[in-house]
């Protein structure tokens, strides 16, 4: 990187403001993906102004650009791929503003996720978004994956839940979009920008709706001794006209792999469990909790058990959002897929992964959405092993290419990033990805914000697409 | 139009076969947008021909405006250029429905009404009770971007279309988004054309997400005497624990109230205000919910309560009728209405309330819970001496604009002859110039519906 952009930028944000020695750019290359590349340098923005003085000297220099939260993402978002200046917003962790009235909050981009509902729950609100990383991601990161969650499933994903967004676009203008009230007339760019992933500009302010708490809250875990009971389950809340507030499924390996770890309660002999919530009003979440143990009943549940205080669900929500924390104590290496289905295909579709996984003689790990389709496949694998790092990419892709014969799709909330833009082509004609890429050049005609990312870079996708180097355990979903 | 009405006539045929065209006046009458009337109507069959008609248009710079059912072309301003009217009926097919996946692909010529019969034999429904929703095509109600009373539990087509396949100006078939109720591959283009009125692509398939239907629902009634009861009674109902599926608050002036009271089946009257919410469950969650919102009435303006009730059968579905319909409604009692949807923050709903009694014209409103508002300015009839009444409150709410308690506002119906003297569509805000852009991306040779849209978009 020319040396003139990191004095410029010293001297804007201070020698503490910029990282750029080779040791400490080492942890920037990283988010938690099995992707890896490396900035140039790390810049670190107070203000809405700063970003803008960042932009504007990276598009002097024509230098790329890369936003970055707290590198929780999970398809190569926040990877520099091609170097630049990372541009990270643990600086700015302001909640600008709580309007409890009307159910807003403004937030600047490197929120954590979990920090604001913490900060509106005495006001019997939350933000409703709640990806298993919440701890640590941010709502910036969370708008640019468009991130969802187990509760998505009732309550929406990030992008049912942004109003409006303070952007500084490549050109280094800073523009408003959408409006905190609904419905601002024009075309809808917030709901355009949410899911962008980093390519159309960086976002300096949020404008969120929060939801209120319920009233009650009931969570409950059915135990079955077969995967297709469970599946089957699934399937007939569905057509009984019940939406969970969350619907989760964990298979009996990673049941096991989770209890060793969290000691959640699971049973560590069954086949599968459902991890069923349903919430409302006192008389709602009593009416839900009773149909759903009758169905759990009628497809052969061994048991189902609910949670008596909100101790008990915690802690079994501890195993579902550690599962992947626990994969990782039992394997170097794991990667997460992200596949999506119709939710009526899951029985097909497991048995599908089961025989993948015999392929290649690596264990998959099945934990995932039920309610809404989107499975979560953990293949574990050595990073050491070539052949078997290989051997998992190639696992990873047939599965979602299982997922798309099954009318499905490639990512359901994990995003395409550097991870599965080769796979775009497998969705998408030509003319839809053209389409794409002239939007794109609309906000971003020079390429310089987070090039590589989404849409593919050459159009063959059948070759064998080798990673750098493959990282560590990434620690959640 | 650089050609002869002749050759648009045989060029559009040989596309969609001669009994898929029509030019006879009477045909073309239904088509017209204040006053500006398409040279020939065309039935496209399916997408491909689609592609050939904005090909062939883009080619002999023709401009299309893209039509379901008709009900809603008074929306925006009239096209700079207007030749073909292009009727999506024919496009009416269920393309796939999958109950078990509560998912629903249809092509836009398909009517509400028939998705609504389609999906209630699986017990499921679309929360789109839009306004002209007896006539109204599924395509043109997303590409108008009109809202449902039931956004309050359920959201916009904003958070409920899955996917679309659409063709942009210069005639290239694409999709984005796909057919799975949780999905982030690619970019969410397909949201820029729900609302867009057809100047970004030409709606070809859309995939929605279905909702089961509530078994039973019940609407209650609070009437109060003037706005402040109603409005708190709102804010208590946002504050609360209940989940309405729809809830709105309703009043019109002294003037038209004897005959809106008519229409809607409720009293507006003596100055009243009614908050009407409509719930749903089983029989101890319907209880209950009438139990708590008859407390907050009782507390929200004691002193200006004037009646609180539970509508049943045919009482309920009239307000029901009459809110999802609104602007029909009152576009048939007032046709020279000018009818405004404010995107106001439900705090500024008691000083809009407050703003709109001071109306110099007699109006009507509904205000849903969520803070979007459609104001009707009640207009006698279109002559010079309505005209000059309407036009300095229209000049006002607009310049209000962007401020509390009216935040930015559009009009969606108006007079034609209103619409050549005011920006209808409000000051552009500031990521116009992204807009723009957009459009010239999507539509390079400015042919879809030119100028309808916002900053003559």
């Amino acid at each position: 990187m020319d040396p003139r952009l990191l004095h410029q930028l010293t001297k804007l944000l201070g020698p503490r403001g910029v990282l750029h020695r080779p040791e400490d750019l080492l942890l920037y290359e990283y988010d938690g993906s099995v992707d890896v590349g490396r900035p140039d340098c790390v810049v670190f923005p107070r203000t809405a102004t700063d970003v803008v003085e960042v932009v504007r000297l990276a598009n002097r220099h024509k230098v790329p650009l890369v936003g970055r939260g707290t590198g929780t993402g999970l398809s190569g978002g926040a990877i520099a791929r091609h170097g630049g200046v990372i541009v990270s917003f643990s600086r700015m962790t302001r909640i600008v503003e709580i309007d409890a009235e009307n159910q807003r909050a403004t937030v600047q981009p490197g929120v954590v996720n979990a920090d604001l509902s913490v900060a509106v729950e005495h006001l019997g609100l939350h933000f409703a978004p709640d990806p298993s990383s919440q701890k640590a991601c941010t709502i910036g990161g969370n708008v640019s994956e468009n991130s969802g969650g187990p509760h998505t499933l009732a309550y929406g994903v990030t992008t049912n839940h942004v109003l409006s967004l303070e952007i500084v676009l490549p050109s280094a203008e800073r523009m408003r979009l959408g409006s905190a009230a609904l419905d601002p007339p024009g075309y809808d760019l917030t709901g355009l920008f949410v899911g962008s992933e980093g390519t159309f500009g960086l976002v300096t302010e949020i404008t969120v709706k929060l939801t209120r708490l319920p009233e009650a809250v009931k969570t409950l875990l059915a135990i079955f001794d077969s995967v297709d009971d469970a599946t089957e389950t699934v399937a007939e809340i569905t057509a009984r006209g019940i939406t969970p507030a969350a619907c989760e499924m964990l298979d009996g390996w990673t049941i096991r792999a989770v209890e060793d770890y969290v000691h959640a309660g699971f049973p560590l002999d069954c086949a599968a469990i459902l991890l069923i919530e349903v919430d409302g009003l006192r008389e709602v979440a009593e009416l839900e909790a009773k149909d759903v143990a009758d169905v759990c009943g009628l497809h052969h549940a061994r048991e189902v058990r609910v949670a008596r205080d909100a101790r008990e669900r915690d802690l079994l929500w501890k195993g579902r959002k550690n599962a992947f924390g626990a994969a990782g104590r039992l394997s170097p290496s794991y990667y997460t897929q992200d596949g999506v289905i119709p939710r009526t295909k899951l029985p097909a579709t497991l048995r599908r992964i089961g025989e993948i996984s015999r392929k290649y003689g690596l264990q998959i790990g099945n934990v995932f959405h039920a309610g809404d389709g989107n499975l979560h496949p953990i293949i574990l694998f050595d990073q050491r092993n070539e052949q078997q790092f290989r051997d998992t990419i190639r696992a990873g892709d047939e599965i979602i290419e299982f997922c798309i014969q099954m009318g499905g799709s490639i990512t359901g909330e994990h995003g395409v990033g550097m991870e599965k833009d080769r796979l775009m082509p497998l969705l998408f004609s030509d003319a839809d990805l053209g389409l794409m890429r002239r939007v794109r050049d609309v906000f971003n005609p020079e390429g310089l914000l987070n090039p590589g990312k989404i849409l593919p870079t050459s159009k063959g996708c059948g070759e064998i697409y080798v990673r750098p180097r493959p990282a560590m355990a990434a620690p959640r979903a | 139009m650089s050609i002869s009405g002749a050759s648009v006539l045989s060029g559009t045929a040989k596309i969609v076969g001669n009994s898929n065209v029509a030019t006879d006046p009477a045909r073309i009458a239904a088509f017209e947008i204040d006053g500006s009337s398409p040279a020939a109507v065309v039935q496209p069959g399916s997408s491909d021909e689609v592609v050939e008609l904005a090909r062939f248009a883009t080619h002999e710079k023709l401009a299309i405006v893209a039509t379901g059912a008709q009900t809603k072309l008074g929306i925006g301003m009239p096209p700079r250029q207007y030749d073909l009217a292009l009727e999506m009926t024919r496009l009416d097919r269920v393309i796939a429905y999958d109950p078990g996946d509560l998912t629903l692909s249809v092509e836009p010529g398909i009517t509400l009404h028939k998705i609504a019969s389609v999906l209630s034999e699986h017990r499921q429904f679309l929360p789109l009770a839009a306004a002209f929703g007896d006539r109204a095509t599924a395509g043109g109600t997303v590409a108008s971007g009109v809202d449902s009373p039931m956004r309050h539990m359920y959201g916009t087509a904003r958070d409920f279309v899955l996917g679309m396949e659409f063709v942009t100006g210069d005639g290239v078939a694409v999709k984005s988004g796909g057919r799975v109720v949780k999905n982030v591959t690619g970019y969410d283009i397909h949201k820029l054309m729900i609302g867009s009125l057809g100047t970004l692509g030409i709606i070809t398939r859309i995939n929605f997400r279905t909702f089961p239907q509530p078994q039973t629902a019940r609407t209650c009634i609070a009437t109060f005497r003037g706005s402040t009861g109603a409005c708190e009674l709102r804010r208590m109902i946002a504050h609360s624990s209940l989940r309405p599926q729809s809830l709105e608050i309703l009043a019109a002036s002294a003037d038209c109230a004897p005959e809106l009271s008519r229409r809607a089946g409720l009293s507006f009257e003596n100055s009243r205000w009614s908050v009407v919410a409509t719930f749903a469950g089983d029989a101890r969650v319907l209880d209950r919910n009438r139990h708590d919102l008859e407390a907050f009435a009782q507390a929200a303006d004691p002193k200006s309560l004037e009646s609180f009730a539970e509508l049943r059968d045919a009482a309920a579905e009239n307000v029901a009728r009459y809110i999802a319909g609104f602007p029909g409604v009152i576009l048939q009692y007032r046709p020279a209405a000018a009818i405004f949807k404010i995107s106001a923050l439900p705090t500024d709903l008691a000083g809009l309330a407050a703003g709109i009694l001071s109306s110099e014209i007699g109006w009507t409103a509904v205000m849903r819970g969520l803070g979007v508002t459609y104001l009707a300015l009640l207009a006698p009839d279109d002559s010079e001496r309505s005209l000059q009444l309407l036009k300095p409150v229209c000049a006002r709410i607009f310049s209000l604009a962007e401020k509390a308690p009216w935040g930015p506002s559009v009009m969606l119906w108006c007079p034609s002859k209103l619409k050549s003297e005011i920006n209808i569509w409000g000051a552009p805000r500031g990521d116009f110039s992204l807009m723009k852009k957009l459009k010239g991306v999507f539509d390079p040779g400015g042919v879809l519906s030119p100028g309808r849209y916002v900053g003559g978009l």
